[in-house]
């Protein structure tokens, strides 16, 4: 995968200023979200730190603040801006999470397919064309439903990241397997394949250590893609109920939260959350289209 | 032919597996002779109830019965609600469905046209500002572009009613909040969000598609004729971009109904999607295998419409050439 990395990376890469700020306001996030405890001026879901006495204070710039909350307060008194960097953690978590398994399941069904033909091919492109047919967002959304109707709901709550995970990870891997195998397809035909076949490599190694590298450039672009995809994905389930608890919650139950307080004057407790998972996604996006462009051969 | 009994094939085993998962939900969860008796029923009783009710006979027989009965409309009765689950989602389903026409043909209406325009004009200001606009409307998280209409709208403009369905009417045996005035109000946000997001899909879909035919010789060839343009463009391009376009508006179309969930939920829209929520929320799992078999035969059902209309536009199908 390293040798994709071609001299060219940071001339292009600095050659194109809406790449840079989107890569930097990713590193910014990933930094904030990271390292919430430290970063965050409160610890807003440790009920001894907060106050009632705080609640629905709007940020700093408007009448009525308090300059210990710089973007307000919400109806409990937490701190709006702390609460995000939590949540953030967790939208980026659940991100990153779920498309490394689609990527493992998918690479996995991908390279078997591609490599094998035959009847496996058959019917496990069978089996992803059907999976294909349903919007991801609904298989994860009745998965997680599934759980959560089923599930005790102290338990349900306790494993709710791995469970988003485990629900989205599920709904996406079918691209990455079409991908993987339309790539091993035109792979397999290519004479360093028939050479690896004609020294009597073991077939493992064939697929992991000489096709795989080929492969992995259309891979990470949809790679890239699917985060922004996931991290909606995990917002909107939030924000239905199905997702993380209101006691630990992502940007998607902050949002769903401050949706509530809408018709009090109360803007702030959405506003804030849902830019930073707005400007979350669309950066994930444009770093996504400019390493798509990088890798594309046809533009070189 | 052959290719249209295979998808039949194909769409009858999805519909058994969905149904299977739907079964495989019940089987998962609590007993339910607890659920139906008493603290006082005796041992006894218990086991001549489990008799009755079928629960000792194999486990594919009781799948076999489960799809008997969904095939015959009968998806039990609603734990929450104590009413029968398949006049639940009667009831629930015109408002789902209303929304979903609604904006299906919103978002048909305004991307036909808008990709033609860019694909033509490809370079004009009003096209590059169509396609910075549908980057927005792929990228806003719908629930998000839902609450910031609301917050515009209903808070602060105090123009729109920001939940609820409205007054309804009946036309033929439609009723509708579409044939109100009041209903109109009600349907025009949770409209316009779930179009959003198509409307972005399909504009770009179409865009390319014409890029990519535009380009071809027998285009250049329709000009060469002296063709006028509005033939060119509708005639000899459009037609050839269709194939894809028609496996994306039927994939939309699904998605729709799919969409609609997140939508309902925040303009608390009364249609099948909070039905899905409240029947998660609750528990309820007649409702919900009901609600996933029924999603499921949707979706079938499209991806079957979509294959059959392929056949129809598309004679290399047809004719079996590849």
């Amino acid at each position: 995968m390293f040798e994709k990395i071609r001299s060219d990376f940071w001339y292009e890469l600095l050659n194109s200023p809406v790449t840079v700020v989107s890569s930097f306001i990713i590193l910014m996030m990933v930094i904030g979200c990271t390292a919430a405890p430290i970063f965050a001026p409160h610890t807003p879901f440790d009920p001894a730190t907060i106050s009632i006495m705080d609640n629905n204070l709007p940020p700093v710039w408007e009448a009525g603040s308090d300059p210990r909350f710089l973007l307000g307060t919400d109806l409990q008194g937490r701190d709006v801006l702390s609460a995000m960097l939590y949540g953030g953690r967790i939208s980026l978590l659940v991100g990153l999470g779920a498309v490394a398994l689609s990527v493992v399941i998918g690479m996995a069904v991908g390279l078997f397919a591609g490599y094998f033909g035959g009847m496996t091919d058959a019917v496990l492109m069978r089996i992803a064309e059907i999976q294909f047919a349903f919007p991801p967002i609904l298989i994860a959304l009745l998965f997680n439903g599934i759980l959560k109707a089923t599930l005790p709901a102290d338990i349900f709550s306790q494993a709710a990241v791995p469970i988003m995970i485990l629900a989205i990870g599920l709904a996406g891997w079918v691209q990455f397997a079409r991908i993987v195998r339309a790539s091993v397809l035109v792979q397999r035909g290519q004479d360093y394949v028939t050479a690896c076949q004609a020294i009597g490599l073991p077939t493992f190694s064939i697929i992991l250590r000489h096709i795989t590298p080929n492969i992995l450039g259309p891979v990470l672009v949809l790679a890239m893609l699917q985060i922004a995809v996931a991290i909606v994905t995990e917002a909107t389930l939030s924000f239905l109920g199905l997702g993380t608890p209101l006691t630990e919650p992502s940007l998607g139950a902050l949002i769903q939260i401050g949706s509530q307080y809408l018709f009090s004057g109360v803007w702030w407790v959405v506003i804030f959350p849902g830019t930073m998972l707005l400007v979350m996604v669309v950066a994930f996006n444009l770093v996504a289209d400019w390493v798509r462009d990088y890798l594309n051969p046809r533009l070189r | 032919m052959y290719f249209l009994i295979t998808r039949l094939l194909q769409a009858t085993i999805v519909m058994l597996c969905v149904a299977l998962v739907g079964f495989l939900v019940f089987q998962f969860v609590g007993d339910p002779v607890l659920s139906l008796v008493g603290q006082e029923t005796s041992v006894e009783d218990r086991d001549a109830l489990r008799e009755s009710l079928g629960l000792n006979d194999p486990i594919f027989v009781q799948y076999f019965r489960y799809v008997t009965n969904a095939v015959q409309g009968d998806f039990g009765i609603s734990y929450s609600f104590n009413r029968d689950v398949s006049e639940m989602i009667a009831d629930r389903l015109p408002a789902t469905i209303e929304l979903v026409l609604l904006s299906g043909v919103l978002s048909l209406m305004l991307a036909i046209p808008a990709g033609i325009y860019t694909g033509i004009r490809r370079k004009g200001g009003l096209a590059q500002t169509i396609m910075a606009l549908s980057v927005i409307g792929v990228s806003v998280p719908s629930f998000l572009l839902g609450i910031l209409l609301i917050l515009v709208f209903s808070v602060w403009l105090n123009w729109l009613p920001s939940f609820g369905r409205g007054d309804t009417a009946t036309v033929l045996v439609f009723d509708s909040s579409l044939f109100t005035w009041d209903g109109l109000r009600h349907a025009l946000m949770p409209a316009a969000v779930l179009c959003l997001f198509q409307l972005g899909v399909i504009l770009r879909l179409i865009r390319a598609e014409m890029l990519e035919v535009l380009r071809t010789d027998y285009i250049r060839f329709a000009w060469a004729r002296g063709l006028p343009g509005k033939r060119v463009y509708l005639r000899h391009a459009l037609k050839n971009t269709l194939v894809p376009v028609v496996t994306a508006i039927g994939l939309q179309l699904s998605s729709l109904f799919a969409f609609s969930i997140i939508t309902e939920r925040v303009f608390q829209w009364p249609g099948m999607g909070s039905l899905l929520l409240h029947a998660i929320g609750q528990s309820d799992i007649p409702l919900l295998a009901a609600y996933l078999i029924f999603v499921g035969l949707v979706f079938t059902i499209s991806n079957l419409v979509v294959d059959a209309i392929y056949v129809l536009i598309d004679p290399r199908i047809r004719h079996g050439v590849r």
